[in-house]
């Protein structure tokens, strides 16, 4: 099993950042949808730009540029592996 | 002479990727073009003639995968499954080729009938990236065709690929992936009750695979298209005796 | 027998669901899924390389000033004021032109009718009814329809619309809404109708409701044209030319503003109450910018959006101009038929600052927006001495000999924008909703916020003396 305690969500890391995916806590159709879009465990995504408002976020992933809100993006779970 | 048959094409593929705007090159139609994903919300039907052949091609809404139900999902899924169009064009964005194949080797799994079509080339060359389309061709088992639907590139050979394919004379041999032995064994031992219920009616591994993944909506949408088929076929009967 | 065999297979079928059932588990479809993404990335390794070494991706730059904290929001409004500027600029010359082309065009008619002796009701209905609607509809709706839509598809085909998606998401959270809604309001600039169908890329039922009851709060097509001319006619009039542009501009967009917190307002009262619910998951994709064919892309809106309008003016706008003609002449005792209704609508219209005739034309209005400025005029000039509209300045000296002040403009202006949606966009939400209820709510909540709004500045503008 994972360690989960050094697991950090999507939402903690700020624009620059690059993050692994370890897993996704989320079920059901939105799981699905953002496995379509290329979150799936293993992936690396960068962490691209916050809207002007704080939320959501865009995310750098499979060559596509995907925003999320904090709701899905603090319940995908992983590491930070490199700073900017 | 033109033929009688009319025959019938589909456009699947990610939103966002030009489908719409092939739509409108094949059809000389002005479907709602924009780039932003979701604009193609009704599905449009149009049609063109070539080499002496009618043939309809429909729009399908964008979408990311076929298996994650939402509305879309499922138009483009049932139509795929259950009008079973003679040629299924999947149109990919060259510039993200890796998220669109996705749904590529979905739709290679429901049909033998596809042509891959990997739009948006003059943007990929714009940023360097380069995709060998004899080596995809040959993983893939199926015609793939590099296009600029925008500036009308590569248009005349998609033509006379989709007249090679109504007329059999491409044999195509889709990758079917193989999910390792465990749920490949479980695939084996459904597919023959799928093949007594249904006949040949549908995929049968593609509708086994559903079955494992508990997909819901499709065993709704397939206990809808089923009643149907029989109303068909009870109305045939009742024509015939006549 | 037939019965008999459905029901067998029936049976089998819903076997065969609990056998499959049996032999998977909840992970199963994980890892189909996991297994067409690993195929997808070992195929891509193969076949796709990268020439370049990665440079500085132009999307990613010019998102930095698109959505940036500072710029993000002052450039969507700079965005929208040019465009409104550019419409209004640019449409007034042509407009004027095909007024004047209408009218001299209409003095040989005139002539063809005396020359061949036709009945003074037949020149009525044909000449003063169905020519002036449609001519007036083409020369005040074509200029700026064939200028903002170009300009707007320009933009939309370039990818700006999901940026502002992007920026203003977090508004429509907290208003309870969808993120996407801000993309059907952008397709209601166009036309409401259309924006309605476009509403299906919101997936939650509630949400969906939510962007279908208030997407009548953004001009359409057959409002942009009004709002333009009243506010270049009543807000505008004092300025000199060049500075009264700008502030028709800035009214044009000052009302759009207005819509657009209407909007935010009641999806947040919505979501609050009758469709009470938390803002569901959503993904906002935000494609590379790609620059559009720029000349195909005019060419195309220009003519698509022109020939709309001709085809709009034609169907609705010359019928809508025979009806009122008839209307106008039909006398039941000593007064028209138009006239009763005018003189019994003129009360409760007072009230709110407009007066009978605008009430009228809205009621009338309502298979389309287009008509109710040209059912207003034929409405004016059915009462006085019949005078032929020359150009922009005897326009405006029609509504001012019927007492109109920036007050009338203003209160008409924001009727025009928040009433009740056009009768083709209610068809659409009682075919896309299925439900009486919603539909009538699509009706009643503009028209009670019309009424209340206008209501309240009439009120309170007369209490401060202002007028
Ligand atoms: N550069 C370029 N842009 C294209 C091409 N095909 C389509 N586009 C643009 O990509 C955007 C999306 O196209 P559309 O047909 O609406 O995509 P759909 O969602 O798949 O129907 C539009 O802005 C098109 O103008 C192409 O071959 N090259
Ligand atoms: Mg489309």
């Amino acid at each position: 099993m994972m360690d989960s305690t050094k697991l950090v969500p999507l939402s903690n890391c700020s624009p620059g950042q690059k993050f692994k995916i370890v897993q996704l806590e989320l079920i059901g159709t939105m799981r699905y949808r953002l496995l379509d879009l290329g979150f799936v465990p293993g992936a690396v995504i960068s962490v691209q730009q916050k809207s002007p408002l704080g939320d959501p976020t865009a995310f750098r992933v499979n060559n596509t540029m995907i925003a999320l809100r904090e709701e899905e993006s603090s319940k995908i779970f992983g590491e930070v592996i490199e700073n900017d | 002479m033109t033929e009688d048959k009319e025959w019938r094409i589909a456009l699947a593929g990610n939103p966002n990727t030009g489908k719409s705007t092939l739509f409108n090159a094949l059809t000389g139609l002005r479907q709602h073009t924009g780039n932003w994903p979701g604009k193609t919300v009704v599905h449009a039907e149009g049609s063109f003639t070539y080499n002496d052949k009618t043939y309809k091609i429909i729009d399908l809404p964008g979408t990311y995968s076929l298996l994650s139900n939402s509305a879309d999902e499922e138009v483009a899924r049932d139509f795929i499954i259950f009008e079973k169009p003679d040629v299924t064009i999947v149109v990919l964005d060259a510039t993200a080729l890796e998220r669109n194949l996705n749904l590529a080797l979905q739709v290679l799994e429901m049909t033998d009938q596809v042509i891959v079509c990997i739009n948006l080339i003059d943007e990929a060359r714009k940023k360097g990236i380069e995709i060998n389309k004899s080596l995809l061709s040959k993983k893939l088992g199926v015609p793939v065709l590099t296009i600029s639907a925008r500036n009308g590139e590569g248009i005349d050979e998609l033509l006379k690929t989709i007249d090679l394919m109504v007329n059999g004379k491409i044999k195509t041999n889709p990758l079917k992936l193989q999910y390792g032995p465990d749920i490949e064994e479980k695939i084996a031992k459904l597919i023959p009750l799928v093949t007594k219920l249904f006949g040949t009616e549908y995929p049968a591994r593609w509708v086994a695979l559903r079955l494992l993944d508990g997909d819901h909506s499709l065993l709704d949408a397939l206990k809808r298209d089923y009643h149907s088929s029989v109303r068909r076929m009870t109305a045939n009967g009742y024509s015939c005796s006549c | 027998m037939d019965t008999h065999a459905a029901v067998n297979r029936e049976k089998s079928f819903q076997e065969l669901v609990k056998y499959a059932e049996s032999l998977s588990n909840t992970q199963t479809r994980d890892r189909i899924v996991s297994h067409i993404f690993q195929t997808t990335k070992k195929i891509c390794n193969d076949v796709v390389s990268y020439n370049q070494k990665e440079k500085p991706n132009p999307t990613e730059k010019l998102d930095r000033i698109f959505t940036s904290k500072i710029w993000g929001f002052p450039i969507m409004l700079a965005m929208l004021a040019v465009v409104i500027y550019i419409t209004i600029a640019g449409a007034n010359i042509p407009s004027s032109m095909l007024a004047n082309f209408f009218g001299w065009l209409e003095g040989y008619l005139t002539l063809a009718f005396k020359a061949i002796n036709a009945p003074d009701w037949l020149y009525g209905i044909l000449v003063l009814g169905l020519y002036r609607g449609t001519a007036w509809v083409v020369s005040v709706m074509l200029p700026p329809m064939a200028i903002f839509f170009p300009i707007f598809s320009l933009l939309e085909n370039y990818g700006y619309l999901p940026r502002v998606a992007f920026n203003m998401d977090r508004l429509f959270k907290k208003a309870g809404a969808h993120g996407k809604q801000s993309l059907t309001m952008a397709m209601g600039f166009g036309c409401n109708a259309a924006a309605i169908m476009s509403t299906r890329i919101i997936e939650s039922p509630r949400e969906r409701m939510i962007a279908i009851l208030t997407n009548n709060f953004v001009p359409c097509n057959g409002r942009w044209p009004t709002l333009i001319l009243l506010s270049s006619l009543f807000m505008a009039a004092s300025f000199t030319d060049e500075l009264s542009t700008m502030v028709t501009a800035a009214v044009v967009v000052g009302m759009v503003l207005f819509g657009i917190v209407v909007t935010l307002s009641v999806s947040w009262i919505l979501s609050k109450t009758a469709l009470k619910g938390i803002p569901t998951h959503y993904t906002l994709e935000l494609p590379p910018y790609r620059n559009p064919k720029i000349w195909n892309t005019i060419v195309r809106a220009t003519l698509d959006k022109s020939f709309y309008v001709l085809k709009r003016a034609v169907t609705v706008a010359a019928p809508a101009g025979v009806l009122t003609w008839i209307l106008a002449n039909t006398y039941i005792g000593d007064t028209s038929i138009l006239l009763t209704i005018v003189h019994f609508l003129d009360p409760f219209a007072k009230s709110l600052g407009l007066d009978g005739f605008i009430l009228m034309a809205f009621i009338l209005g309502l298979p389309a927006n287009e008509i109710v400025l040209p059912i207003l005029l034929m409405g004016y000039l059915s009462t006085g001495a019949l005078t032929e509209i020359e150009d922009m300045s005897t326009l405006k000296q029609i509504f001012i000999d019927h007492g109109w002040t920036w007050l009338t403009a203003l209160n008409t202006m924001l009727f025009s924008l928040l009433h009740y949606p056009c009768g083709t966009t209610l068809i659409n939400i009682y075919k896309e909703t299925k439900s009486k209820k919603w539909t009538f709510a699509a009706f009643a909540i503009p028209t009670v916020l019309a009424i209340t709004i206008t209501f309240v500045i009439n009120q309170i503008v007369r209490l401060l003396g202002l007028i």
